[in-house]
């Protein structure tokens, strides 16, 4: 039981990196991402490929994979993205979605629909002992690292001038423009950002899950679901909400196997009902 | 210091103002006056550069705004205080009160702040949207002096408050006039508009329809009292 648990911390630690990343942009952007599970499935084919024909290892992918696909989320915003605004939110979703099969479909076109395989980095092969029970290291790590990325974007947008800037563009964009920001020059990085995060996310999962070009869309799903329960551009409630579900699916699995796959939909509907806002959004505004 | 042309602002197919021209000479209050819906929220956006759908010009000491996004505007010297105080729930007193940049050469320090407005001192670290609504205006009021913007927008600053705060708010606008800071001022209470201003605009259905001083606002204060419905 105990064990269950941790394996769903380890599966709502995923959650809590692509529901931030998700919360981020839409705060600023405006935009909701369709293609983020693309982009996490692209992190973890980043991390395949660069061993593959590069020779390089997970500890450098861990950095590389993430900064080239931030680098390419910001050219996707220059050309594509900023083009969207004052559009219908619609044109957001067919944009995002449309990008998310092409992306999918070329990853295919290379690799197929078969899994590939990602070797555990040496260092963490092996197991640690919890005290209660054995658990593999290598899903400890991903544990604390994502716990570790979440608080430094927590601090970086609660203590730093550039979170303010972002806090308040995505409070009020209008107004922070009209007191003198520049909001547009930070919208690019933003939504790199956000990618990079979902980057991140699939480097940290080629080792402990299949890699095919499905394996995001199958998660965005229930990262949705997460980023409306933690309420809709709340930076902490996507966190929080994904280690959430990550948890409440774990145990609905070892409880309610029947209901596993639904068991979030069920929570967000109840969520729904009972603060349309979500459980961290500011509720004020909505009936 | 301000000057404004012919300008035209639509929602959609209704103008809303029309061919609008006024001055604000540098170191004056100047208050537009007007009946709900009249334009004068629409007139300081449209300074601000935050309606897409104008015509006419504006320009402020002899640099043409027209083509000049918000941000760049507010970095000439232009300080906004929307009518809905624009404070920001997500940041702190004290984070409202830093994130513009200082665009002026004579801005107000943060001590200097504090010392003028002691409640936002003891309330730096709540959440903006905690304050009551009167220290949200003077937020909004002590966030524009902080940049040390020369002219100053102000979007019914009384409206709705106390007697006390409103003459505290008069009481601002006096120290921020011998600061040599320009104000334009939307204000619906007459009395007040006297009390502080230099000059004022009637503005009705979107057009300048009288420029008066302090003496014919007193002299026709009855009629004036009457033309705003209160
Ligand atoms: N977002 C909007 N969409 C459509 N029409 C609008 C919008 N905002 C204002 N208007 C209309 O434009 C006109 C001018 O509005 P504005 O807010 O500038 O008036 P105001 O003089 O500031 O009034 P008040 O004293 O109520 O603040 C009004 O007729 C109003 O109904
Ligand atoms: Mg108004």
């Amino acid at each position: 039981m105990i064990e269950q648990a941790f394996n769903g911390l380890v599966g709502g630690a995923f959650y809590a990196l692509l529901a931030l990343g998700l919360a981020v942009i839409f705060g600023m952007l405006g935009v909701v991402n369709f293609a983020h599970g693309a982009f996490y499935m692209l992190g973890a084919f980043g991390a395949f490929i660069l061993l593959d024909s590069f020779g390089i290892g997970f500890w450098a992918a861990l950095v590389i994979v993430p900064v080239l696909l931030g680098l390419v989320g910001m050219a996707l915003e220059r050309l594509l993205i900023r083009r969207l605004s004052g559009l219908d939110p619609l044109y957001g979703f067919l944009l995002t979605f449309g990008l998310a099969l092409i992306l999918q479909d070329l990853v295919r076109r290379q690799y197929g629909v078969q899994s590939q395989q990602y070797a555990r980095p040496e260092l963490l092969g092996g197991t640690l002992n919890l005290g209660l029970f054995d658990y593999p290291a290598y899903q400890v790590f991903v544990l604390a690292l994502s716990a570790v990325v979440c608080g430094a974007v927590w601090l970086l947008l609660t203590r730093t001038k550039i979170g303010m800037i972002v806090r308040a563009s995505t409070e009020k964009p209008e107004l922070t423009r009209a007191l003198g920001i520049d909001v547009s020059r930070w919208v690019t990085p933003v939504f790199g950002f956000g990618i990079a995060l979902a980057g991140l996310a699939g480097v940290l999962a080629a080792p402990m899950r299949a890699i095919n070009p499905l394996m995001g869309g199958d998660l965005i799903i229930v990262v949705f679901a997460v980023v409306v329960i933690g309420g809709l551009g709340s930076v902490f409630g996507s966190v929080a909400a994904g280690f959430l579900i990550g948890l409440v699916s774990a145990l609905g699995n070892l409880y309610v196997p029947a209901l596993s796959q639904t068991l979030v939909f069920i929570l967000m509907a109840a969520v729904l009902l009972w603060r349309p806002a979500g459980l961290f959004g500011r509720q004020e505004g909505l009936t | 210091m301000l000057t404004v042309e012919n300008l035209s602002a639509w929602y959609g197919e209704a103008q809303v103002l029309r061919e609008v021209s006024l001055q604000v000479a540098e170191g004056e209050i100047v208050t537009l006056v007007g009946r709900n819906g009249a334009g004068k929220t629409t007139l300081l956006r449209c300074v601000m550069g935050l309606h897409a759908r104008v015509g006419g010009a504006m320009s402020l000491r002899g640099a043409d705004l027209t083509a000049l996004p918000p941000h760049r505007r507010a970095r000439l010297g232009i300080g906004w205080v929307p009518d809905d105080r624009g404070v920001y729930a997500t940041l702190s007193v004290e984070e409202n009160l830093l994130l513009p940049p200082v665009t002026g050469p004579e801005p107000w320090s943060m001590e200097e702040i504090y010392a003028a407005f002691p409640r936002l001192k003891e309330r730096r670290r709540s959440p903006g949207t905690r304050l009551s609504g009167g220290e949200q205006q003077m937020l909004a009021m002590a966030r524009v002096l902080r940049t040390g913007s020369r002219l100053l927008l102000c979007d019914e600053p009384t409206e709705g408050l106390a007697p006390v705060i409103v003459e505290q708010i008069g009481d601002i606008l006096r120290q921020v006039k011998d600061r040599g800071v320009t104000v334009l001022l939307v204000e619906q209470n007459v009395h007040f508009a006297a009390s502080v201003a230099d000059r004022h605009y009637l503005l009705a259905e979107g057009r300048v329809v009288d420029a008066l001083d302090n003496a014919e606002v007193r002299a026709r204060q009855d009629e004036l009292l009457e033309h705003l419905g209160i």
